[in-house]
């Protein structure tokens, strides 16, 4: 039955991972995402939903346990924080090259190197430009509450699956750490082995006489196979970016400026565009709610309408490329926020704003 | 040539080859090893009837390739990563039979840790690892286990131990874990070696069906175009000097 609770962000993906029918999490403990893991070691849903959960000797593991769960058609998936998603580029790579669909959450913590356990932004470049080798692209959903963090979940296995693709919930130590209420979905069973194989018949369940043996490998050591691969993947993403973009737009309608902002920092700005627009500033937001597929053309629509744009992002400037791409000089665009762990409030928000867009 | 037609009947028939190895042309070199194993393992699938239940995980380095050799499902593993994929495929579907491929570089460098892990947990998983003491499919460097003085081309003078270290001899590592029910040594260079690393690896399978936990069989192989040697050549010289420092035998056995 659906449920009503107050949870954390961290606690949220554990409670939905389990009502979803997870099949395996395996991860490495990590601040400030453990919660998850201990979240699902608390709740011990193997003996009730019979999901596995095991805590791997690295992220080097956990993220190669879940290419091999993957590579059975179960739906699995791991958890870890920036230094530890540094670890599982290898594996993501791997996964995105072996076409397996997985669930990866990374709680981002302020970098570079071990950096600092408070919240950040600056994941960003890592997560939808690559992070690891060779061309792919990893579905990435941004949850801007704990209701978002318990809501992905499901729809990031839908997309995984849809697309055979790995997707990352881009998250940050605000959401995976604040509580607030949260609806919690009904338990779904796990898929069944005979709806594993009937739906994903590339999956290793052990070669039936009837059909030739599945192979999982990113390795095509013809470069003429592997660029004809590629050009499969290629047509895979564009197919993404056609039909997955998520966004959200508050107060745009009149608006003469444009916060673009994702994630915590949405909410924030959130409040900004309340301040602003009390101070007489027509600002409005658009908070991307996938960061790849990135809202280009929404954004791009608003550069015919609006007189600037402001990047706000836990970082020092890197959504903002995107934005100025979509953007393509037509109008200004900057970046402000704060990063290594620094938050920043609504009020220096708008007054970046005020200086950065309106001067003076 | 009528004689010899009268005498080709189903019941003069005394060897045949095992149909879960495929007809692809094998990628390693002659003299090699690898081939003989992977016979072996076929073998062992056929004749224990769990061609549909056997997932085998391939490694990186000359073997990358196995699942072209197997007609079976396979995944193949990032460097060193065979363990941490195997333990996920048995964990989640624990009716199966889950076997990794690996070699030295593989199981006994990159991969240290996801090896002594998966055997520290007792997963209870088959690990097949062929040791030949070299990078074979990079051209030959130095590997964790090239015996000492042994050259290779990251160590053209001869493995010098004050500086690279002794050969590490993993598989007596994993004998100490208490995961590890089955710990082996063997080798295919004679036909009765072949035998006995056939038998290993048919009690490792074994092993997993009574759920007892890892077991590892290390084959003790050449690398003759690495070693630069023919193959009747890099036999005797593995026998020589690959033997003493690498013991045959069972190592643990419960």
């Amino acid at each position: 039955m659906r449920e009503l609770k107050l949870m954390k962000g961290n606690e949220a993906i554990a409670e939905a991972a389990i009502r979803a029918g997870v099949d395996g999490y395996f991860g490495y403990p990590i601040t400030p995402q453990s919660e998850v893991m201990e979240t699902l070691m608390a709740e011990q849903p193997w003996k009730t939903t019979g999901m596995v959960v095991l805590q791997a000797e690295s992220e080097i593991a956990s993220i190669n346990m879940v290419y091999g769960g993957a590579g059975c058609g179960k739906r699995v998936m791991t958890s870890s924080s920036s230094p530890g998603m540094s670890l599982m580029q290898e594996g993501i790579t791997y996964l995105a090259g072996a076409e397996l669909p997985c669930v990866v959450v990374n709680v981002v913590r302020g970098g570079p190197g071990l950096g600092t356990i408070q919240p950040a932004q600056s994941d960003y470049f890592q997560t939808v430009k690559g992070g690891g080798h060779g061309d792919y692209k990893l579905i990435t959903l941004a949850p801007a509450s704990v209701q978002e963090m318990a809501d992905f979940v499901e729809d990031a296995f839908d997309l995984a699956f849809k697309y055979r693709n790995p997707v990352m919930i881009l998250s940050d130590g605000v959401i995976g750490q604040m509580m607030e209420k949260v609806e919690l979905k009904e338990f779904k069973p796990r898929w069944t082995m005979e709806h594993i194989e009937e739906n994903y018949p590339w999956a290793t369940t052990g070669k039936k006489k009837d059909r030739a043996k599945n192979i999982i490998t990113s390795v095509q050591l013809e470069a003429s196979v592997q660029e004809a691969f590629n050009h499969k993947l290629q047509a895979k993403y564009k197919a993404v970016e056609e039909n997955e973009v998520l966004f959200e737009e508050v107060m745009c309608d009149d608006a003469e400026y444009l916060i673009v902002a994702y994630g915590s920092s949405a909410r924030i700005c959130q409040k900004s565009v309340e301040i602003a627009r009390e101070k007489g500033i027509k600002v409005g937001m658009l908070r991307p709610i996938t960061l790849y597929p990135f809202p280009t053309q929404p954004i791009q629509k608003y550069a015919e309408k609006v007189k600037g744009m402001l990047s706000v992002e836990m970082s020092a400037g890197q959504m903002v490329e995107d934005v100025r791409l979509a953007v393509n000089g037509k109008v200004p665009v900057e970046h402000f926020g704060r990063f290594g762990g620094s938050v920043h409030s609504p009020g220096e928000v708008v007054e970046a704003l005020e200086q950065k867009l309106i001067g003076g | 040539m009528s004689e010899i037609n009268s005498i080709i009947k189903p019941e003069n028939l005394i060897y045949k080859r095992t149909e879960v190895l495929s007809d692809n042309d094998l990628s390693y070199c002659p003299g090699c090893g690898h081939g003989t194993v992977h016979k072996l393992i076929a073998e062992v699938i056929e004749e224990m009837d769990i061609q549909d239940t056997t997932i085998g995980i391939a490694p990186v380095g000359c073997s990358v390739l196995a699942y072209n050799f197997l007609e079976i499902d396979w995944q193949q593993a990032a460097h060193g990563r065979a363990p941490a994929l195997a333990t996920a495929v048995k964990r989640l579907m624990p009716e199966k039979n889950v076997f990794s491929y690996q070699g030295d570089g593989d199981l006994a460098a990159i991969g240290t840790a996801e090896t002594i892990h998966a055997c520290n947990r007792g997963e209870n998983i088959v690990m097949i690892f062929i040791n030949n003491g070299i990078y074979g499919m990079t051209g030959g460097q130095m590997a964790p286990t090239t015996l000492p003085g042994m050259a290779a081309s990251t160590c053209p003078a001869g493995r010098d131990v004050s500086h690279d270290g002794e050969p590490i001899k993993i598989s007596e590592i994993l004998a100490q874990l208490p995961g590890t029910c089955y710990v082996t040594r063997q080798s295919v260079h004679t036909a009765a070696n072949v035998r006995k690393t056939k038998k290993a690896l048919r009690k490792a399978f074994e092993n997993q069906q009574a759920n007892k936990g890892t077991s590892l069989v290390e084959v003790v192989s050449n690398c003759n175009s690495g070693w630069k040697m023919t193959p009747i050549k890099a036999n005797e010289w593995m026998e020589e000097n690959m033997f003493p420092y690498y013991p045959l035998g069972d190592i643990k056995s419960e």
